[in-house]
């Protein structure tokens, strides 16, 4: 416990075992606020969505067994999507470890595929040392999560904790950030050769808190910039050279853009299957730029031309004055933007307006636009109003658009909201969830309540596990397979029985006023949005296809 | 950081990079790579880098595992198939493990690398001879006899164990047990 309090933990996300106890002994004297959810997997993702919204490392805690194995997905989401976390949980007494004793699951066994690192003490003396270890692991390099698995009888041993005093140094973790010179010097003069350059970029520039320094490069010859769904804000959507996401719905001018490039720059991005579509068809025309911490994701999907491995924040800056000592001839990249320009104009995202009063989910997401001026915290859940958000909501600001990226966890948005709300208490912070996602995770409004985390859901109802549906109307012949969500639950009443506000919105000329009202409310409230039940989202490249081939 | 520019600024228009020379180097060497790893003597090590083959569907053909003359670092060597697996990405994936220390893609020409083998070989008197005729020519030794079977124990290059391997098979192959290969580098000079 002293070793977290040295780690700078204030808050804990959790729920208490028999294996854990100890640990939960120590807490009632600490000075730190424990969080009791009402799942560890709960736990796991108010710990990442207090991290993605500060970028402070997140903290849960499990007890051994189903508690642990609770925590699984929220650790897998973790990898996923890089986010500094700590995951701590009991494990059976040491002498039992190897008897399928009494909740005894091998939880560092079945993380091994998804932690960054993972400890299981067999010493008390190790706990502190493992502690501090895993708050190096996890924020460095390449961020993620590592697990500290604590036998019951070695978290209740007494120990001297001496504060450590010199910085963890491990002989196998020296992640280099710089950037090689010479790579930036040759990156730099493709750059000033390229005439029809894109910077693509992704959450490793969120996560380098290098917002400022991806303005700057693109504005050294106002390159155009696109994202994917975990880099946006890292770019501001309302800046002239935003090109919008790209990938699988992004929009025609970033997916056509990135077809005709000749120069690609990916930044924090790893050149995923939702933004390649098919590997072999994807940027044919271009040579890549490759800058990313982790060395492991170059060349792993795309071969790179130029990888520079290395810290954005760091590698962007050299960049840019290494490209702007070239002083290269702005005017050779007019073509390219009157090009992009033509693609924006002709292609803008769109969608029929509802009539009488319905709420089309894209209209949903500009009302929320609206309500919060655009910049409150926004999580989500998994699916279609994940992706009407990215497409619509216009971030501005990096840390304000909170979602499952690459792992896709349907049930994340309102945990993750808990642990933003905590993270930044000043900050207004939505869930905008699906109907299908908020139920899986619902138990957290407890939570919200119990703890007063005034979070803000605004569920997006259509009454179907909408993506899946649309998948199945537009690949599967319309044959709809255990996708519908039926009456139940009534929302409201489930949001009252939790204690928490319960609205509900049928009128799209009510919508973005019942928004401002659910924000004003004190404490919790689940605002029920009643939506077109089958909007399509698009536009959309069909899964394994190329992205001129994108419909809708 | 300045003076490079300096210095570019100095001499001139820079010399561009030109985008349709810019070239990627191939994934895929084609032979056999020997990785020796230095890893940290710590419980469950080898699970992560196993677990690490499976999940990426690297293909490990060899693998041995022992002890350094540091008490606190084991050495992995693993043979792979770099016709099937970009050895590059392979290494870079190992390393991203906190426990794995330090890895050597060792260079064919400036490596030694030895393997052993058991063999078991059902030798009736009519043809003991012939067997022990290969074993000498193997360099190989017997090191159990039966009345009705031989073993014998072979070390050299997996090339030489499979040679081996191809003379005993028609004499009755009862058995046959392989260390994988080690590999250490050649000493310079």
């Amino acid at each position: 416990m002293e070793s977290l309090k040295a780690e700078g933990v204030e808050h804990i996300f959790g729920i208490p075992g028999g294996a854990n106890l100890p640990t939960y002994d120590a807490l009632v004297d600490a000075q730190l606020r424990h969080i009791q959810v009402r799942h560890e997997q709960g736990g796991g993702h108010a710990a990442e969505g207090y991290a993605k919204a500060s970028g402070r490392v997140g903290v849960a805690f499990a007890t051994s067994g189903p508690g642990a194995t609770n925590l699984v997905t929220a650790i897998a989401d973790a990898m996923m999507d890089s986010v500094p976390t700590v995951f701590v949980t009991g494990q059976v007494r040491t002498e039992l470890i190897g008897t399928d004793g009494f909740q005894e699951a091998d939880i560092l066994g079945a993380t091994l595929p998804f932690v960054k690192h993972s400890f299981q003490a067999t010493d008390p003396r190790q706990i502190p040392e493992y502690v501090h270890e895993a708050f190096h692991i996890a924020p460095t390099g390449r961020p993620g999560p590592v697990l500290i698995d604590i036998p019951q009888d070695l978290s209740r041993a007494e120990i001297e904790y001496a504060p450590r005093t010199e910085p963890v140094d491990l002989a196998g973790y020296k992640p280099s950030t710089g950037g090689n010179v010479k790579q930036i010097r040759i990156a730099a003069k493709a750059l000033a050769n390229a005439r029809r350059p894109v910077l693509y970029t992704g959450g490793g520039v969120v996560n380098a808190n290098a917002s400022e320094e991806l303005r700057e490069l693109a504005g050294a010859d106002r390159f155009p910039v696109t994202s994917t769904v975990m880099g946006l804000g890292a770019f501001p959507a309302s800046h002239q050279q935003w090109l919008g996401m790209l990938g699988m719905h992004g929009t025609r001018a970033a997916n056509y853009a990135m077809d005709e490039a000749d120069l690609i720059v990916a930044i924090g991005a790893r050149f995923d299957d939702r933004i390649t579509g098919k590997l072999s068809e994807f940027a044919p025309a271009a040579k890549f730029i490759h800058i990313d911490i982790d060395p492991a994701e170059i060349s792993k999907n795309i071969p790179v031309h130029i990888p520079i491995v290395g810290d954005a924040k760091q590698v962007l800056p050299k960049l840019t004055r290494e490209y702007r000592a070239l002083q290269t001839d702005p005017s050779r990249l007019d073509a390219w933007r009157k090009q992009i320009h033509a693609w924006q104009e002709e292609y803008p995202l769109h969608y029929e307006p509802g009539e009488d009063g319905e709420i089309k989910p894209q209209f949903m997401i500009e009302a929320m636009h609206r309500a919060t001026e655009g910049d409150a915290i926004v999580t989500s859940d998994v699916g279609q109003h994940q992706m009407w958000a990215a497409q619509y909501y216009g971030f501005d600001r990096p840390r304000r658009w909170i979602n499952s990226g690459g792992l896709g966890t349907m049930g994340f948005g309102l945990p993750a909201a808990m642990g933003a709300k905590i993270a930044c208490p000043g900050e207004a912070v939505v869930c905008l969830a699906g109907d299908g996602s908020l139920i899986m995770n619902c138990q957290e409004l407890a939570t919200c309540v119990n703890e007063e985390i005034p979070v803000k859901v605004f569920l997006m109802n259509n009454g179907y596990m909408g993506m899946v549906r649309q998948w199945q109307e537009l690949f599967w012949d319309r044959r709809y397979s255990a996708v519908e969500m039926g009456p139940s639950p009534d929302w409201v009443k489930l949001a009252e029985a939790f204690g928490a506000t319960g609205m509900r919105c049928e009128d799209a000329a009510d919508l973005e006023e019942m928004m401002a009202k659910a924000l004003e409310t004190d404490g919790p409230v689940l605002l029920d949005v009643r939506v077109s039940p089958e909007e399509n989202c698009f536009p959309m490249i069909p899964a394994g296809a190329a992205a001129r081939d994108m419909v809708g | 950081m300045c003076s490079v520019v300096g210095v570019m600024m100095e001499a001139g228009t820079p010399e561009l990079v030109k985008l349709e020379e810019l070239r990627v180097p191939g994934q895929l060497s084609g032979r056999k790579h020997i990785l020796s790893i230095l890893v940290e003597n710590k419980p469950g090590v080898l699970a992560r880098i196993a677990g690490l083959f499976a999940r990426r569907g690297f293909n490990i053909d060899t693998l041995a595992v022992g002890p350094t003359d540091d008490p606190d670092i084991s050495r992995v060597t693993l043979t792979l198939d770099g016709a099937v697996h970009p050895i590059g990405q392979v290494t870079k994936q190992l390393h991203k493990l906190i426990n794995v220390l330090k890895i050597r893609d060792m260079e064919p020409e400036e490596t030694v690398a030895r393997e052993m083998a058991m063999f078991k070989v059902s030798s009736a008197v009519e043809n003991r001879a012939e067997i022990i005729q290969f074993a000498e020519i193997f360099r190989a030794k017997i090191i159990d006899v039966s009345r009705r079977t031989m073993t014998i124990e072979v070390t050299g290059s997996a090339e030489k164990i499979e040679a081996f391997e191809r003379m005993i098979r028609p004499h009755g192959l009862i058995e046959m047990v392989r260390t994988g290969e080690i590999a250490i580098v050649r000493g310079s000079a």
